[in-house]
């Protein structure tokens, strides 16, 4: 028969359609409303999974996203929690962690070691030998650990983020929380009301939550996180369709929490075994799912709540084989149990049987102080033990919004004290259960292993030896035994384990206190996390308006920040290397055209421009002439080099100055924070224009014949266009600032158009540049360029602990941001590391970038700097490197040692220009 | 994640900004004058009150305005925004603005 355990009658499923499953293979029927966990349930599945540790068979325990051991894979995702998965048509599950099968498991045998495996275990078995740890210990365990396996190719389906704000957010659509949201939605408030299960409850108040407009319902939706100012992260579970699921952010003016309270376990030996179920639990699947998780029940609470769970037993015709009470005296509500109900008031459980499903329990009667088990054991038959501990608020994020709990000894539990500004607790979170104080017995006092914690398998035997070994704070105790660290958070167990400890180690529970709460509140995909930023959308895309150019040329592109930049060209059949040389060579001995549109581009206007520049930079630019240019070099006011770029007067008010294109908004900024907070009296004006302007660098000895065929109105020679000028001129007919400035050391015109003529420029520069063997140029080639002339890279040669003293550059007297800094005795020691050249003694080796650099070849010799910059030079016809070496202008001729690759490299200190020294070729 | 209220914007996620430190701190006028210790607190040390501090914001994706805000490091309550140059209020906060 198909779904044996399911009620005739009963239920919000929907009876007249069938939904077709399979779980391991087997096939099986339940109907949409189901939960994964309900149809198994259903269809007298009991067995579902295999312990974390242990391996032992688990069942289904709970109802909720609470459940610690029913984890499935469903598809590729693993740990899928058979009680929050919505049963679909087709769905197919397969249990985890168990090998060769669920019902035989060979890692079971892990249970028969138990003894040898101990809370902090691989603390104290794998510390010696040493030697065994790397290739022995470490690759053994990293095979057995873990749970579940994660999913190889992307993940398939599609997630949004929304974004809202509300005058009140209500988590928890149980009876509290629907009468928060009516009372703040009669008042005019724009309310949201968060509701985990994907339909809100049938009480009275649900017509009048429907006639408000400005309640927005979120079914199906799991509030996980609550951050400072009422932000509020919260995961839709969206209904079939496009999406999968929906990140809610949330901004509320007041939160109310009715997040209602979590059953729990009690701990005696055998407290695992499939069919041990939450008493709640076994009234959500009677009540919600019309289906019975046994046939023939075993009750055993400390509370009166249970109680209501055995009368709906009795009224579904399940036989209750015993109620069984820790407290000698219950409550008024055991009065109401059924008349002729076996009732063991004052007993425990003591024991379980059946090896992978639930066939019998023991009970024995307490001893009046609770310290010991007394009398003969009484067995009795089931197939269901329906277990309540208590209930827990659920207080998750009034935790992580800095409330403060307490715990209640009357009530048993952590409760809210003090409760942040804009946050309310109502109904159960708050503390509130109508029933008599539950007896808080944290372990039944039988022999045998009692689990605390099911999902990590921590035992109270596990708690004990904690404490023996000095791990008495809870957050100790916590990631020692890793009590409360699996995917459920220890939601059932974790009060067991602090009253455990609190025993262990003599003080109070409420001295004991609670471990911290932390988001997510449930596990969360990273996919609902990232959204949309996926792929091509995780972050912006900057591209040059001569992109598609590089890309039909078959250029290969490196990432420079956001920026895609080509990196080199090759032609058919290629090496990068070979392709790089080919560009360096064109550019040193014919002509080449780089894209340098990505450089930083900031104008800088107004009456104080000058002055306000001569407080950054290094240099002085109140004395530069207009149409001129100037190199610059900016420091923090710590004396470490910030950025560098060129600087060109336009007007007596008005300078452009570029900056590299990593820091291009960083400087931006810096320019900002400065003229706001310190210097509001200058009347300047910062403008980006990075983007605004198209730079195609044109380079080579043959670069001046190129471009007077374009620019025919321009006089080009030396003497009416210089060095470090800028002029303005038509060229290819299109409106052109013309700066010559060179960063590779040769003849250099960098043309700036405006962006959307970039392209036509670039075009006409190709074609007018063929005849002169003219090729295009990456950023590999333009970085062997200028490493050859020795000039240094931001971010490269320096890395924020670099000043320009080290770099050998002069810096003015006049006051500038890191003039003062310069002068501290530490940044003015000899000794510290100086920008050198280096030659390899094997002309033909390339040491690697970042290699430590030794003053000799011993194995005690002392670290002298390190390499920065390291290539082959084509035109110099051999390897070179740029390095910071201590004291190293001073060096210049001695050898020192590159430790790369595990061998050392003799180089030989140099200076740091390798070509054209005295700058012929640059000025042209 | 704080929701600060931007003198000229209005109230804004935090993600909107960016931190500037410490308030307060004058760049000396005459940097020269100092000695290395004096210039080095300047430079590195800054307070860590577990209360009350007075910091730097700018809303960088927004009006990109610096400007001061007073908060509490352990509540994460801001009591106060007030404009780069202005003292930071005293007495009797208000609450947040």
């Amino acid at each position: 028969m198909s779904q044996p355990f399911r009620l005739a009658s009963g239920g919000r499923i929907e009876r007249s359609r069938v939904l077709r499953f399979e779980f391991d293979g087997r096939h099986y029927e339940g109907h949409p409303g189901d939960t994964l966990a309900s149809a198994l349930l259903a269809n007298g599945v009991r067995l579902v999974g295999r312990s974390f540790k242990l391996h032992r068979p688990r069942g289904i325990l709970s109802a909720g996203p609470e459940e610690p051991s029913a984890l499935v894979r469903i598809g590729d995702e693993p740990n899928c929690r058979v009680t929050r998965v919505a049963l679909q048509d087709g769905l197919r599950a397969v249990s985890q962690h168990a090998w060769p099968s669920l019902r035989h498991d060979f890692g079971a045998l892990a249970d028969r070691c138990a003894g040898l495996l101990p809370a902090g275990f691989y603390y104290k078995t794998f510390m010696r030998p040493r030697a065994l740890w790397e290739h022995v210990w470490e690759p053994a365990l990293r095979r057995m650990a873990g749970l579940g396996r994660a999913p190889e190719g992307p993940d398939p389906s599609r997630y949004d983020h929304a974004h809202a704000h509300c005058d009140v957010l209500v988590v928890g659509g149980g009876p509290a929380g629907i009468a928060a949201a009516v009372a703040a939605g009669a008042q005019g408030a724009r309310v949201i009301l968060a509701e985990t299960l994907p339909e809100f409850g049938e009480v009275a108040d649900r017509d009048a939550l429907a006639a408000l407009p400005e309640v927005r319902l979120l079914s199906g939706t799991t509030v996980f996180g609550l951050y400072d100012g009422n932000y509020a992260v919260a995961v839709e579970e969206c209904a079939a369709g496009r999406v999968r699921q929906r990140l809610w952010h949330i901004r509320a003016g007041r939160v109310v929490l009715a997040t209602g309270a979590q059953e729990r376990m009690l701990v005696f030996p055998g407290n695992d075994r499939p069919g041990v179920m939450l008493a709640g639990a076994v009234a959500t699947y009677l009540a919600r799912y019309g289906v019975a998780a046994g046939r023939r029940a075993v009750v055993f609470t400390n509370n009166d709540s249970a109680y209501r769970v055995a009368a709906l037993l009795e009224q579904a015709q399940i036989a209750v084989a015993a109620i069984v009470d820790l407290r000698r005296e219950p409550g008024p509500a055991a009065r109401q149990r059924g008349h002729g109900t076996p009732f063991f008031p004052g007993h425990a459980v003591v024991a379980t049987a059946g090896r992978h499903a639930l066939r019998r329990v023991w009970v024995q009667r307490l001893a009046e102080d609770g310290g010991a088990v007394e009398g003969a054991r009484i067995a009795l038959d089931c197939d269901l033990l329906a277990v309540s501990g208590g209930w827990n608020p659920n207080l998750q994020l009034f935790a992580q919004a800095q409330g403060r709990l307490v715990y209640d000894g009357r009530r048993a539990a952590f409760v809210p004290a003090e409760a942040p500004p804009g946050i309310d607790c109502v109904g159960a979170a708050a503390g509130e259960f109508d029933e008599t104080p539950p007896l808080p017995l944290w372990l039944v006092p039988a022999p045998g292993r009692a689990f605390v914690d099911l999902h990590n398998d921590v035992t109270a035997d596990d708690i004990a030896l904690a404490a023996r070994e000095g791990m008495t704070a809870i957050e100790h105790t916590k990631r020692y035994t890793t009590l409360g660290m699996g995917t459920d958070q220890g939601r059932t167990g974790n009060l067991a384990g602090i009253g455990l400890l609190s025993q262990a180690a003599g003080r109070s529970l409420a001295a004991t206190g609670i471990t911290t709460f932390r988001p997510p509140v449930v596990p969360v995909g990273f996919g609902a996390i990232a959204g949309r930023a996926r792929g091509r959308f995780s972050d912006p895309v900057r591209e040059t308006p001569m992109h598609d150019w590089h890309e039909a040329a078959g250029a290969v592109f490196e990432n420079v920040g956001q920026w895609r930049r080509p990196r080199y060209y090759p032609l058919a059949g290629e090496t990068m290397d070979q392709a790089v040389r080919r560009e360096c060579l064109a550019a040193r001995d014919r002509a080449a055209l780089f894209d340098a549109s990505t450089l930083g581009k900031i104008e800088v206007s107004g009456r104080d421009a000058a002055r306000f520049l001569d407080r950054l930079y290094i240099n002085r630019w109140d004395d530069l002439a207009v149409g001129r240019c100037r190199y610059g070099v900016m420091c923090r006011d710590d004396g470490m080099v910030f950025d560098d770029g060129v600087g060109t007067r336009l007007g007596d008010n008005r300078f452009l100055v570029t900056t590299t294109t990593g820091n291009a908004a960083a400087v931006l900024d810096w320019f900002e924070e400065w003229l706001q907070t310190e210097w509001p009296e200058l009347e300047v004006f910062c403008t980006s224009l990075t983007e605004e302007w198209a730079n195609a660098t044109l380079v080579g000895p043959r670069s001046r014949e190129i471009l007077a065929a374009l620019a025919p109105g321009l006089a080009l020679d030396r003497a009416a266009f210089p060095f470090m000028a800028m002029r303005e001129a038509a060229v290819a007919g299109l409106p052109a600032r013309l700066f010559r400035i060179s960063f590779s050391g040769e003849l250099s015109y960098e043309i700036n158009v405006p962006a959307e003529c970039g392209l036509a420029l670039w075009e006409a520069l190709i074609a007018a540049g063929r005849d002169y063997g003219l090729v295009p140029y990456g950023t590999e080639a333009m970085h062997v360029l200028r490493a050859e002339k020795g000039y240094f890279m931001v971010g490269q040669e320096t890395d924020g602990t670099v000043t320009p003293l080290d770099l050998g550059l002069a810096v003015k007297t006049a006051d500038f941001l890191g003039r003062r800094s310069l002068l501290r005795s530490d940044l003015a020691r000899p000794g510290r590391e100086q920008l050198v050249g280096l030659l390899p003694d094997d002309p033909g080796e390339v040491v690697a970038e970042g290699a430590a650099l030794i003053a000799d070849a011993s194995a005690s010799a002392p670290l002298a700097g390190h390499v920065t910059s390291s290539y082959f030079g084509p035109r110099i016809g051999r390897s070179f490197a740029l390095g910071l070496v201590a004291g190293g202008r001073a060096r210049h001729g001695e050898t020192v040692w590159a430790a790369a690759d595990g061998r050392l490299t003799p180089m030989r200190v140099a200076a740091p220009v390798f070509y054209d020294p005295q700058g012929r070729r640059r000025d042209g | 994640m704080l929701l600060i209220p931007c003198p000229w914007c209005g109230r804004r996620d935090e993600a909107e900004f960016r931190y500037g430190g410490e308030a307060h701190i004058a760049r000396p006028a005459d940097p020269a004058a100092r000695d290395d210790a004096a210039w080095a607190d300047y430079l590195y040390l800054r307070d860590n009150p577990k209360g009350l501090i007075a910091e730097r914001w700018v809303h960088s994706a927004g009006c990109r305005r610096w400007f001061n805000l007073l908060r509490d490091t352990v509540s994460h309550r801001i009591l106060a925004v007030y404009k780069i140059g202005e003292a930071p209020p005293r007495g009797e906060f208000g609450g947040d603005p």
